[in-house]
C-alpha cells in the first residue's frame, strides 16, 4: 500500500545488476594494460588460482600479470571505491550536509602529512616496505583524534562542531604538508608527494595492507547497512533521532570512530582520491531513494565500479605513463556534480 | 503517567525552568501554556529527556527516565518536535516508517505489520494521498500531519507534542487536537492558543517567569484573573453552550479607553 515492496524489489534488482557490473568491470580491468588479456582468460586464471580447476591455456607471464600484479590492484580499487562511497554517505548523514565528503574531517590531510614525512624524511623506516602506508595511517589517526578532541570540547559532538573542527585540522595539516615539502628542498621528493596526494593504487600487493583494507572497509559497509535506520533518523535531525530511540551524541561518536578508521586505512593505501565520496552517495540516492539500508550497499557497489573505471582510464590514457587516479575522478566527478545540482534545482528549487 | 518533580533548566545564568513539578495522568490530555519565553518547550524537552535536569527527576509509568535505554524511552513516549527535517530526501511513507524504529532490533527490517501500521496512521491524519511524495516537498501543514502520523506509528503509551497546531489552518488545528484527544493515551501538548487549550485539554499547567503559575483542571486555570497578569492582556471569559471561550483585548495603560 505504501509502495515499500516495490522499492525493495527495485533495490534488489539494482544490487544484482551492480554486482554483475562490478564483476564484469573487475575482469575487464584486470585484462586491460600493456599486455591485454581477455576477460574470459582472466576469469579462468583466477578460477585456476583459487581452486586449481581448468586446463592451463595461458602463458606463465600472463598468469603472473593477472594474479601478482593486476588482481591485487583491482581488488584494492574496489575496496577503496566502496569505502569512499559509504564513508561519504555516513558523513552526509552525520553533518546533514549534501556537500560533505570523506575528507571533510581533515583525515586525508593528516595522512598526507604522514606520507610526506615518510617520502621526504624517511619517517617510519622501521616498518620497511610498509613505511609509507604506516606513516600515512599514523598521520590520519592523529588528525582524527585531534578533530574528535576539538569537536568534543563542549561535551557534545554536534554536527557544526564536527564540521568546524574538521576544516580547522584539515587546513593546519595541509600547511604542515606544504611546509614539509618546502623544508625538504627536494624537487624529486616534492613530485613523489604530489603524486601520492592525487591518489594511486600502485601500492597494491598481496600483503597485510590489502587484508587490513578488506577487513576494515568490509566491516564498515556491513556496519553502516545494519545501522541504516538509525542513520535515517540522524539525517532528519538530532531531536528526531532522540525521540526515535537513537542517542544522537553517542551514535555520532560511534560513527566518527568507524568512519575515521575506514578513511584512515583507505587513504593510507591509495592517497586522497577525490569526488568519489561526494558524488556516489547522490547517485545511489537517485537510484534507490534516501533510506540508508538501501543507499549504503548500492553506494558501495557504485563506488567500486566508478573507481575501477577511473583506474583503467588512468592506466591507459597516457600509457605507459600512469596518471594519478585523483585527476580522473575529479574530471569525471565535477561535471557530474554540476548535473546533479541542476536536477536538484529543477525538482526542489534548491 | 509522566511525573516530573523539581526539575530545572538554565540557559547561561538565568533559570528558564526552576524546580517545576508537573504530572500527566493516564488517559488525560495535559496542556502546557504560557507566554513566549516562559519555558514551555524547555519543560517538554526535560520531560522526554532531550534535556537532563540536574535537580529532581522525571518518571514515566514509574520508571525513572534516566535509567531507561533510548529505545525503551521511545516505546513509552512518542514526540512531535518542532524540528522540520526539511532537507531529508525521505518520502512520506519512509518518514512514517521511522516511527517503527524503537520496535525493531538492529538486524530487523520493517515488515508487513509495520507497513500496515504506518498506512493506518497516515489514514488517521488524512494524509494517505501523500505517501509517495518526498517529505521535503510538503507544505508546513502537511508536514505536521505526517510527523503526527509518525508519532502514532510509534505506538507509544504517551504522546508529547510541541505546538502541533503551528502551520496548520483552522480546520486541521481542530482535527489534529481532536485526534489526539480521541486516542485516549496520556498526552502532553504545548499550546499557544488558549481557546484550543480550553477545548481539548483536561488539565493545564500555566508557566510564567521561572515556574508554574497555576496548574489544575483546564476550567480552573483559564481564569482571567490568573491569566491576565501572566500574559499582560485583558481577557473576557464566556461560557457558551457548555464550552469555554476566551476573548482578548489590549489593556490600555493611559486610562483613556479604547
Amino acid at each position: 500500500m505504501l509502495g515499500v515492496g516495490v522499492q525493495q524489489r527495485r533495490t534488489a534488482l539494482w544490487l544484482l545488476g551492480l554486482a554483475a557490473g562490478l564483476l564484469a568491470t573487475g575482469l575487464i580491468a584486470v585484462g586491460t594494460g600493456a599486455v591485454a588479456i581477455s576477460p574470459v582468460t582472466v576469469a579462468r586464471i583466477i578460477g585456476h588460482q583459487l581452486s586449481g580447476a581448468g586446463t592451463v591455456t595461458w602463458t606463465p607471464p600472463q598468469e603472473a600479470i593477472v594474479w601478482q600484479v593486476r588482481l591485487p590492484r583491482v581488488l584494492l580499487g574496489m575496496l577503496v571505491g566502496a569505502g569512499l562511497a559509504v564513508c561519504g554517505v555516513a558523513l552526509q548523514a552525520m553533518v546533514r550536509n549534501v556537500l560533505a565528503d570523506p575528507y571533510l574531517l581533515g583525515i586525508n590531510s593528516g595522512a598526507s602529512s604522514g606520507a610526506a614525512a615518510a617520502i621526504l624524511f624517511g619517517a617510519g623506516a622501521a616498518f620497511g616496505s610498509h613505511a609509507l602506508p604506516t606513516s600515512a595511517f599514523l598521520g590520519a589517526l592523529a588528525a582524527s583524534l585531534l578533530v574528535f578532541l576539538i569537536a568534543r570540547g563542549g561535551g557534545r559532538v554536534t554536527s557544526v562542531r564536527l564540521l568546524l573542527a574538521g576544516v580547522a585540522v584539515g587546513y593546519a595539516l595541509y600547511a604542515t604538508t606544504s611546509f614539509l615539502i618546502f623544508a625538504s628542498g627536494s624537487a624529486e621528493g616534492a613530485r613523489s608527494v604530489m603524486f601520492w596526494l592525487l591518489g594511486s593504487l600502485s601500492l597494491a600487493r598481496w600483503d597485510a595492507l590489502l587484508a587490513v583494507a578488506a577487513l576494515v572497509i568490509g566491516g564498515t559497509v556491513a556496519y553502516l547497512t545494519v545501522v541504516g535506520r538509525q542513520l535515517d533518523a540522524l539525517a532528519v535531525g538530532d531531536e528526531t533521532a532522540h525521540t526515535l530511540g537513537v542517542s544522537p551524541d553517542r551514535f555520532r561518536v560511534r560513527l566518527l570512530v568507524i568512519v575515521s578508521l575506514c578513511v584512515g586505512v583507505l587513504v593510507s593505501a591509495s592517497g586522497s582520491i577525490g569526488f568519489v565520496g561526494l558524488v556516489v552517495p547522490h547517485l545511489a540516492r537517485r537510484l534507490v531513494g534516501a533510506p540508508h539500508v538501501r543507499v549504503v550497499p548500492v553506494a558501495a557497489l557504485l563506488g567500486a565500479i566508478l573507481l575501477l573505471g577511473a583506474d583503467v582510464i588512468a592506466r591507459v590514457l597516457l600509457a605507459p605513463q600512469e596518471i594519478p587516479i585523483g585527476i580522473i575522478t575529479a574530471l569525471l566527478g565535477a561535471p557530474f556534480l554540476l548535473v546533479l545540482i541542476r536536477r536538484l534545482h529543477a525538482t526542489k528549487g534548491i | 503517567m509522566i511525573e516530573a518533580s523539581g526539575v530545572s533548566w538554565r540557559y547561561g545564568a538565568s533559570p528558564v525552568i526552576d524546580g517545576v513539578t508537573v504530572t500527566a495522568r493516564p488517559g488525560r490530555v495535559l496542556g502546557l501554556i504560557g507566554p513566549n519565553g516562559s519555558g514551555k518547550t524547555t519543560l517538554l524537552r526535560l520531560l522526554y529527556g532531550a534535556l537532563r535536569s540536574s535537580t529532581g527527576k522525571v518518571t514515566v509509568d514509574g520508571g525513572e527516565l534516566g535509567t531507561l535505554t533510548p529505545r525503551e524511552a521511545a516505546r513509552r513516549m512518542a514526540v512531535v518536535v518542532q524540528e522540520t527535517g526539511g532537507e531529508t530526501a525521505l518520502t512520506v511513507a519512509e518518514m512514517v516508517l521511522l516511527g517503527r524504529n524503537p520496535h525493531l532490533s538492529a538486524f530487523q527490517r520493517t515488515g508487513r505489520d509495520d507497513h500496515e501500521i504506518a498506512a493506518r496512521c497516515l489514514t488517521r491524519v488524512g494524509a494517505t494521498h501523500l505517501a509517495a511524495r518526498p517529505f521535503a516537498g510538503l507544505s508546513g501543514g502537511e508536514r505536521q500531519r505526517v510527523l503526527i502520523a509518525r508519532a502514532l506509528a510509534q505506538e507509544a503509551t504517551h504522546l508529547l507534542l510541541d505546538e502541533p497546531t503551528n502551520h496548520l489552518d483552522i480546520r486541521y488545528q481542530h482535527e489534529i487536537l481532536r485526534l489526539v484527544r480521541g486516542l485516549g493515551t496520556c498526552s502532553i501538548v504545548v499550546l499557544h492558543d488558549l481557546n484550543l487549550a480550553a477545548r481539548y485539554c483536561d488539565d493545564l499547567v500555566l508557566l510564567g517567569t521561572g515556574g508554574v503559575v497555576a496548574a489544575g483542571p483546564a476550567a480552573d486555570v483559564l481564569d482571567p484573573e490568573v491569566l491576565e497578569p501572566v500574559y499582560g492582556i485583558g481577557i473576557r471569559r464566556l461560557d457558551l453552550e457548555g464550552e469555554l471561550h476566551l476573548l482578548f483585548h489590549p489593556i490600555t495603560r493611559c486610562g483613556c479607553g479604547s
